[in-house]
């Protein structure tokens, strides 16, 4: 990759397993214009500045590119187009603006309240020791596929209402959903072919479910949009539920994972954790900071924004880099130590402005819940490779596996 | 100047001067630390007591977190009576006398009384600035009164009419002026909030003002306006301004009367020869400085994050050894307000402004940014449920952006500049 | 414990209450009220809003003693 650009690199897999220096690199510059007219803003000061700049669009989904024709004249003149004019009106919130976007997310926040995500906390206790217990007698394990992963996509499947037996046939369109966020991927014929047979999937399938919850309403976030929610039609709710179907798959994936990573990096924090579980909270903040789920997100400049000494131009597109920010020792004091006694934390983990992470109340949950429970009850945890295998994503970065031996697992308390 | 201060006095057991106390602590402070408080309550916070407080929501307690190991010697229920600055000394209620090294000044401001001694003196008459009368109103809203009468078109006004309405009171708000919340917000958003207030079914009244009082047994029973008109009303309260409290530094030598004390731009308090008093600081809204985000003017800002802004500069500088070291207190005034449900922020300051644009929402949907121009520059911002996009409208206000300051944006309407 | 919230700061992202939803409540859209003043037993769930405040605009101590390093 001689020759690429600082951005590129960072989007080469090969650097998946270390971001950080090339993200060291990038903050010479705070907003650094790319070959192809992408600036990219790595430090803290300016990406807090820009994230709640009323300039910065994130309605910036490229626009679909010429179909290849199937030879079918009903489904290349009327069914694929009307569908991908129907998929862009109706594009999820996290790519709009308001006050669509507010509009939404308000639908989704009235059903998202804090009494539904406090009662998850017990269930996630439950489900957590469960996946512990069906550790107990192995020596080895793969943290992602046989804690990680399962956690928190047992946790959203009940909080929206989705049978969890479903699960396997929406992981496959969950993951290829997910390159909307790549920048490098997003735009090309095929990624978006596919994403559009994808789509069309999931789309059909969780209309069957809405129907279902019309018929027979349940107590899950699906049913209460389906009855309930005003101003958002069939194909605003589909967008919605598959949005928030997709975002809680990775992300908490990620979080859990690089969480026991860098507590098996730095064992007194691991040994903090289980003395002293007041201390979650606070080490939660720190791994959001130290090695966030979401490493990056795309917007459009709307007009000519002065930043950082130079002007991002009207219509370039710009790349948040989060996790860049998270570690600019102009904000952080040695930026490159896990130190979860850090005071004021103003991480940029869950994003920041209108489009903070919706999910975050429950992320948290989740992460302390599983954390606190691993470190207690895992014996003699070792990694057998680090760095692990990364999944090839550069914004929702995260191990593909954690693999691990034990000694032995501790009877649930 | 250059010494390091072994004994540090605050005067003023409130906002800003706990926040001064913790400040000096962070910084390394580690002599003797002394707060003397008028009141007998530690100190409090008192944006609630016009709001949650009266209506009784969660604890009445609004005492203010103090780290544990603060190590202040709290002086409270003792008010100082007199300062001695060539002595560097402070006298106090009590008789007793506290030297210091470096003292501040934060006393800040009282409720100003009703005019009348006789009326303010009758049962179910109420000023509001204190956690002792909060106390009061709050038992007096709580037992039903048949109608509460608020006279002053400020802030408090609003938000305790706010409060009646939530508890299902009937109350009649008096504003002398023709327009509410002008001075803060300019004439189309008190208007606006005016209009919100009138629709949650408070009785306001503009223009009006109060002829006397009627009383029965030395309760109320009664007001009659400066029109004639008589409205019956056993509980008004008096949201009418407030008094700086500086009594105590008479014969002082210090620069201050009604206005304030004045201070210069580094928190140090001046004489009335104009020279700095040597040790001894100010901060809150007992300060009055030369303000640079109103091209010098002195202004008093009597505000909540004024007060820990400049008290922490205060604290700051108290520690810097000599004026080289010191920074300028450059805070741009902000505060909030919470009433019928809407958060009204603002930023900068209004005064003088000859503009105004919504640049985010609009005044129907009562959700809405507005920024304020004066000869051209951007001086001003309030949100009213938008408080997500005010820091990039107070980063304008600090540069000092032309205005408007912000075009092309999301959710914007075509902006139209109009008289404020 | 004694809580007190910057609302200049504060801009209603609502963290605080999910992580400690008997003290903390929006009224309207983005109006926070909260309880100044929690039992001790509410601890852990005040420290959880602290930290999940994204513009960290919480400020929480235990009780002191008043006796404590005070005069009257």
């Amino acid at each position: 990759m001689s020759g690429s650009t600082l951005f590129e690199q960072i989007l080469d897999p090969a650097n998946r397993d270390n971001p950080y220096p090339l993200y060291a690199e990038m903050r010479k510059n705070p907003v650094s214009r790319q070959e192809d007219g992408t600036y990219v803003v790595s430090t803290h000061a300016e990406l807090a500045r820009l994230i709640s700049d009323p300039r910065i669009s994130s309605d910036d989904l490229p626009d679909p590119q010429k179909f290849r024709w199937t030879g079918h004249p009903v489904t290349d003149l009327l069914v694929r187009p009307v569908r991908a004019e129907i998929r862009k009106r109706h594009r999820p919130f996290i790519f709009r603006d308001p006050p669509d976007h507010d509009r939404l997310r308000g639908q989704v926040m009235r059903c998202f309240t804090p009494e539904r995500v406090r009662g998850m906390r017990a269930k996630t206790q439950k489900l957590t020791d469960d996946l512990i217990d069906k550790m107990c007698g192995k020596t080895r394990i793969d943290l992602v596929d046989d804690f990680s992963y399962p956690l928190p996509v047992t946790v959203i499947c009940e909080l929206l209402g989705v049978p969890p037996e479903d699960e396997p046939q929406f992981h496959g369109w969950a993951t290829q959903l997910a390159t909307a966020l790549e920048p490098n991927q997003r735009g090309d014929e095929e990624t978006q072919a596919k994403n559009e047979v994808c789509f069309n999937e999931i789309a059909d399938y969780i209309q069957c479910l809405i129907k279902e919850k019309r018929k027979d309403r349940q107590e899950d976030i699906l049913s209460d949009l389906a009855n309930d929610a005003d101003g958002m039609n069939d194909f605003d709710l589909i967008a919605t539920a598959v949005l928030l179907l997709v975002a809680g798959h990775e992300t908490t994936v990620n979080l859990i994972t690089n969480g026991m990573l860098t507590l098996l990096r730095f064992p007194e924090h691991w040994q903090r954790l289980r003395t002293e579980p007041d201390l979650a909270p606070r080490l939660i903040e720190e791994l959001l900071r130290y090695e966030p789920p979401v490493h990056y997100r795309t917007r459009l400049a709307l007009a000519d924004i002065p930043v950082a000494g130079i002007t991002i131009p009207k219509d370039a597109p710009v790349i948040f880099l989060l996790a860049a920010g998270n570690r600019d020792p102009l904000r952080f004091p040695d930026p490159d130590r896990f130190d979860p006694d850090r005071p004021d934390n103003r991480h940029l983990g869950f994003g920041g402005g209108l489009h903070y992470c919706v999910g975050a109340p429950l992320a948290r949950i989740e992460a302390e819940v599983a954390l606190v429970s691993l470190v207690r009850r895992l014996k003699g945890v070792s990694r057998i490779e680090d760095p692990p295998p990364y999944r090839p994503g550069a914004s929702l970065r995260g191990p593909r596996h954690l693999r691990l031996t034990l000694e032995g697992v501790a009877e649930c308390c | 100047m250059t010494v390091r201060p072994e004994r540090i006095v605050v005067v003023g057991a409130s906002l800003a001067g706990l926040t001064a106390a913790h400040a000096l602590r962070e910084r390394g402070f580690a002599g003797a630390l002394t707060l003397v408080g008028d009141e007998p309550h530690a100190p409090y916070d008192r944006p609630p007591l016009s709001k949650q407080v009266l209506r009784g929501l969660f604890s009445t307690d609004t005492t203010l977190p103090r780290h544990p190991d603060l190590a202040a010697d709290f002086r409270l229920g003792t008010p100082a009576t007199r300062l001695d600055l060539d002595a560097r000394r402070v006298e106090l209620g009590d008789g007793s006398r506290l030297p210091y090294d470096r003292l501040l000044i934060a006393t800040g401001t009282r409720a100003r009384p009703w005019p009348d001694r006789e009326e303010a003196a009758l049962a179910g008459v109420f000023t509001l600035r204190g956690r002792d009368d909060a106390q009061r109103l709050g038992a007096q809203l709580q037992a039903k009164p048949r109608r509460v009468v608020l006279v002053g078109g400020g802030f408090i006004g609003f938000e305790v009419a706010s409060t009646c309405r939530d508890l299902d009171i009937p109350v009649t708000l008096l504003v002398r002026d023709a327009v509410p919340l002008a001075a803060a917000l300019g004439p189309r958003l008190g208007g606006l909030i005016g209009e919100v207030a009138r629709e949650k079914g408070v009785d306001l009244r503009l223009g009006a003002e109060i002829e006397r009082m009627e009383a029965e047994a030395g309760r109320l029973t009664a007001v009659v306006l400066k029109d004639g008109e008589r409205i019956e009303a056993d509980c008004l309260v008096a949201a009418i301004g407030t008094l700086r409290n500086v009594e105590w530094l008479d014969g002082s030598e210090l620069d201050a009367d009604a206005k304030g004390l004045r201070c210069d731009g580094y928190c140090r308090a001046l004489r009335a020869d104009g020279g700095v008093a040597e040790g001894v600081f100010a901060a809150g809204d007992v300060a009055r400085w030369p303000n640079p985000h109103d091209d010098g003017a002195l202004v008093a800002v009597e505000h909540w994050g004024n007060a820990r802004a400049q008290a922490a500069i205060a604290a700051a500088n108290m520690l810097a050894g000599d004026a080289s070291a010191m920074r300028r207190h450059d805070h741009l005034p902000d505060f909030w307000s919470q009433q019928f449900g809407l958060t009204i922020k603002l930023v900068g300051l209004t005064e003088g402004a000859d503009a105004l644009a919504v640049v985010h929402g609009s005044l129907e949907e009562r959700r809405l940014v507005a920024a304020f121009g004066k000869a051209g520059r951007t001086v001003a911002a309030a949100a009213i449920d938008s408080a997500r996009w005010l820091p990039a409208y107070k980063a304008a206000i600090r540069e000092r952006a032309p205005f408007p300051p912000i075009e092309g944006a999301v959710d914007q309407p075509r902006i139209r500049v109009q008289e404020p | 414990m004694k809580v007190v919230v910057d609302l200049n700061r504060c801009q209603a992202y609502a963290q605080c209450i999910y992580a400690a939803p008997d003290h903390f409540a929006l009224h309207g859209k983005e109006a926070l009220v909260y309880d100044p003043s929690p039992g001790e037993a509410a601890r852990g769930a005040i420290e959880r809003a602290v930290h999940a405040c994204p513009v960290r605009a919480i400020t929480a101590y235990p009780d002191t003693d008043t006796k404590v390093g005070e005069t009257r």
